[in-house]
Order: C-alpha cells, then sequence, then structure tokens
C-alpha cells in the first residue's frame, strides 16, 4: 500500500469519521481539548505509520482506540501538574453517561454544547464547524471574513469558557429544548453552507461530509421535537439543496450554475423529502402559522426544484417570495438574491439598478461582483463585466467557482 | 461547582419591600433544594475603601476601585451542577430582585 492510498483512506475517514471519533472522546473526557487533539494525532499518525502497516480493515475504530489513548496519555501527563484527584476521576470514571431521553446521539450533544446560549453566536458557528467538520483554521476564518487569528482565538476562550464554566454536554431537558433549537439550527444551516460551498484553495468546493453531518443532525433535532414546524424550514431548504449537489460540479471540477445544471441528475428522493416538508408547513401558513426565514428560502428552492427545465421555472412566485423574505429579514444579500430573480421577469437593466445600489454593504462580497458580471454581460456590457468578473474571482474562495468566473470572463468578446 | 451571582444596578435607590420579600422567596428555595453557599446585599459604592499592600506598606484610598455607572449591588455564592443549572436559578434570582445579574464560575 503506498504513501497516497493511505493518504486518500485517512482523507475518507476524516470526512466520515472526524465528528464521531471527537464527540465520543468530549462524551468519555468531558473535555472539548481532550478530545479534539487527540483525535488529530491520531489522523496525523495514520498518514505517518499506516503505510508500512496498512490500512485497519475498521478504520473508525481504529481512529477512536488510538485517540483514547493518547487522550489518556494526555490526561496522565497533565496528571504531574494539575489537580490530580479530579483527573484522576476523569480518567477512572467509567460510570455510564445519564440517560439522554429520545435520542442517544454524542454527536447531537456535542452540538448543543458548541450552540450554547452563554456563547456569543459567532464563536457557536466556528466551534461548531471545528469540532463537527475538523476543518482548519483558515477555512473556519473565510466564513466570517474576519482575520485567521481572530477565530483561532475565539475558538481557544470558548473552549476555557466551556470548561471553567461548566457548560453540560448533553441534550437540554424537553422543558428548554424548544427555546435552544433555533440556536442550534442557525448554527447547523450554516455548517451546510460551508459543506455546499466550501472556501479554500485545499478543500473540495463541496465538503458533503459537512453537509451530510449538518442534514443529519436536523433531522435528529426534527425527531426530537416531531411537532415542533420550526425544523421543518431548515430541513427542508437543506434537502433542496443536497439534492442537486452531485449536478452542481462539473466533471472538470467547474461550478454548473442553476441553469446550466442536468436536472437529470438532481436527487429525486431528496426534492420528494424537501417538498412534502414545505407542503406541511404551506399548511401551516394557512392555518395561521406565520412562516419564518427558513420556511421561505426552503419555499423558493422548492419552485425551483418542481421545474424539470430553467425554463418552466415560476419566477414571479419566486420574487413574491423574495418579497415575502425581504419583510422578514431585510438585509443586502436577500436582496441580492431577490434581484437575481427580478432579472429574469422585468429583465437585467431593472435587476443591475438595484445591484448597484448594495455596493455599500456587499462591496467584499464575491456573489455581488459575480451578479452585477452577469448581468452586465446580459445588457452587452462586456468591459464593464470583465471587470467585475475579475472582482468576482478575485473574492470567490470556492475552487469550482473560481473556475466558472474565470471561464464566464474568458467567453466575454 | 460554585459560581458566583453578582446584581448588577445603575440606580441609587434600594430595594422595594416587594423585591426584599421575592429575594426572601427566592433564598429560601436555594436553601431548601441544597444551592445555598452564602448570599448578601452591598452598601453603595461610596462606602468603598481600596487598600493596596503591595509594596509592603499599606496605601488606603478611598472610594470603589472602579468608577462606573454600573456597580456590585450584592451578590449569592450558590452550588450548581452545571451553567445550565445555574442560569436557571439566575433567571429567578433576576426575576426576584429585579435587577440584571451576571454568573461566573469559582475556580
Amino acid at each position: 500500500m503506498n504513501r497516497t492510498d493511505v493518504r486518500e483512506a485517512v482523507t475518507r475517514a476524516h470526512h466520515e469519521q472526524w465528528a464521531r471519533v471527537v464527540a465520543a472522546l468530549t462524551r468519555r473526557f468531558g473535555d472539548l481539548d481532550i478530545a479534539e487533539e487527540p483525535a488529530a494525532e491520531a489522523f496525523a499518525t495514520a498518514v505517518e505509520r499506516r503505510p508500512a502497516e496498512g490500512i485497519p480493515p475498521n478504520p473508525a475504530a481504529w481512529l477512536t482506540t488510538t485517540a483514547n489513548r493518547k487522550a489518556i496519555d494526555r490526561i496522565r501527563r497533565e496528571n504531574k501538574r494539575v489537580d490530580k484527584h479530579k483527573e484522576a476521576q476523569r480518567l477512572y470514571d467509567h460510570d455510564p453517561p445519564e440517560p439522554l431521553g429520545a435520542i442517544d446521539d454524542d454527536r447531537l450533544r456535542l452540538i448543543f454544547t458548541c450552540c450554547h446560549p452563554a456563547l456569543a453566536m459567532e464563536t457557536r458557528v466556528a466551534l461548531t464547524l471545528r469540532m463537527l467538520g475538523g476543518p482548519t483554521v483558515p477555512e473556519i476564518a473565510r466564513a466570517f471574513l474576519v482575520q485567521e487569528t481572530t477565530i483561532g482565538q475565539r475558538i481557544t476562550r470558548a473552549k476555557a469558557k466551556i470548561k471553567a464554566a461548566c457548560i453540560p454536554y448533553r441534550v437540554p431537558s424537553a422543558q428548554d429544548l424548544p427555546a435552544r433549537v433555533s440556536g442550534v439550527l442557525a448554527v447547523l444551516f450554516l455548517v451546510f453552507n460551508e459543506g455546499y460551498l466550501a472556501t479554500g484553495p485545499d478543500t473540495d468546493p463541496i465538503r458533503h461530509d459537512l453537509t451530510a453531518e449538518a442534514i443529519r443532525l436536523t433531522r435528529l433535532i426534527r425527531a426530537l421535537l416531531q411537532e415542533d414546524g420550526e425544523v421543518a424550514g431548515p430541513l427542508a431548504l437543506m434537502l433542496l439543496t443536497e439534492a442537486r449537489r452531485t449536478a452542481r460540479v462539473s466533471a472538470s471540477g467547474e461550478l454548473v450554475a442553476l441553469d446550466e445544471q442536468d436536472r437529470g441528475a438532481w436527487d429525486n428522493a431528496l426534492i420528494a423529502e424537501g417538498h412534502r416538508l414545505v407542503r406541511e408547513r404551506l399548511a401551516a401558513a394557512a392555518a395561521g402559522v406565520a412562516p419564518g426565514r427558513y420556511q421561505i428560502l426552503a419555499a423558493i428552492n422548492a419552485v425551483h426544484t418542481s421545474a424539470r427545465d430553467i425554463r418552466d421555472t415560476d419566477w414571479s412566485q419566486i420574487v413574491a417570495l423574495y418579497d415575502q423574505l425581504v419583510r422578514l429579514d431585510p438585509s443586502a444579500i436577500v436582496a441580492l438574491n431577490r434581484a437575481i430573480a427580478v432579472a429574469e421577469i422585468d429583465g437585467p437593466e431593472v435587476a443591475l439598478a438595484a445591484v448597484d445600489r448594495l455596493e455599500d454593504e456587499l462591496a467584499g462580497y464575491h456573489a455581488y461582483h459575480a451578479t452585477r458580471a452577469d448581468l452586465r454581460r446580459r445588457l452587452g456590457r462586456s468591459q464593464q463585466s470583465r471587470a467585475a468578473y475579475d472582482k468576482a474571482i478575485e473574492l470567490a474562495g470556492n475552487t469550482a467557482e473560481t473556475a466558472y468566473l474565470a471561464r464566464r470572463r474568458d467567453q466575454l468578446r | 461547582m460554585r459560581y458566583l451571582i453578582s446584581v448588577i444596578y445603575d440606580e441609587t435607590d434600594v430595594a422595594t419591600p416587594d423585591e426584599d420579600a421575592a429575594i426572601d422567596v427566592f433564598n429560601a428555595r436555594l436553601q431548601a433544594e441544597g444551592h445555598w453557599v452564602f448570599a448578601g446585599g452591598l452598601a453603595s459604592p461610596d462606602t468603598a475603601t481600596v487598600i493596596d499592600n503591595r509594596g509592603g506598606k499599606a496605601m488606603v484610598t478611598d472610594g470603589p476601585f472602579l468608577e462606573s455607572k454600573e456597580y456590585l449591588a450584592g451578590f449569592w455564592i450558590i452550588e450548581a451542577a452545571d451553567l445550565d443549572a445555574a442560569l436557571d436559578l439566575a433567571a429567578d434570582g433576576s426575576k426576584a430582585c429585579n435587577r440584571k445579574l451576571e454568573v461566573r464560575p469559582i475556580l
């Protein structure tokens, strides 16, 4: 077995097993650092040693055992310095953890810790991405448009606070659960997004590990809160987005825009599940429950995924849904997406005027420039379009998207 | 796990009789449920004296160690299983004393 094969096997195991290994260690040792660092060491050891020894038949078990051993080594080392009694208890405490309620899942527990309301929202997202996906610090940093040192410090402070303040590692009680869920859903959605449009020159353009994990956990939360409609919106949105995943990147690694996608490659089972959830929420809305942000976004995606051909897309329905969304969330990003739909009805000139008004807020956002580039191209303003593509390429962090933008730019005359 | 619950306030008035009564009920609950360690209300920051003996010669200064609009009006020290339990108690405490609270773990 050569080094490349091993590296590939470890990368695959990292995608599939990272969150599981970290969550199992967190449960055992009750400390995020003692979970994360040994997990990272175990993966590193796998890359170094396995070429000689070969890939074990059960990589997940091997990684967990190795990480556990490294965690115990670390605790023993620390025992020499810190409160021996306390650490020894942690080390030898094999009492089964507290019973959980309906769903027993280490990763679900972990996310409720990472998304605790005692942590700032940005911290919750950074920490969840790190613990569930194990991405590098620069990857996390890009999701927030801040310096990577800021994010690194934020994660370090958060872990210290969780430990010092004794933020529990468990799914909240049924009584506290509804109040805690919306914060967790917001974070899971951002994790999903990072997976769907992964940032960084060394990452796969789509990180299926993150999208799959976000969907898995959202499904679990829906199962926890069976009667709560709030979970259906984000879940439907994730499913309808994930359904298009394989059609979104070409064989040559280039992003494929919605209008060029092979709709036959969409995942019909996910679309059916997503549509079912959207219909459920539409029925609730008809009964007087005001739809939330995710539900409206899911409905927009339901309109897209209902059209078997881009020309069959019901754009007026989409603009109407965006109008509804603007009332809930008057942010520049929503306005940008609304303008893209408006271009299909009122033409690119009207849309471009709306987009240009967003410059102050969105000048640092690649999609703003990509949208301007496309609208200018459709208006025959090649030179201006090229400048906007250049700017979008400079700001885009996703390799497939950069490739797509470069092709569109190079097709200009 | 022990937590310091600080009462944060920015006016000069003291607790009303209703607030006092609610605090008594809350304290009784802390004691009955085994969370009580200690608690106290503090006299106004104007009554504070700062002492600094780091240099071996005790320097006494009049006034609080920092001047700010918000000040520490009182505190509880409680025993709680984890932050969630402490925050649940603090939520009741804040309602009882009608003031903002800060929850901080004691090392």
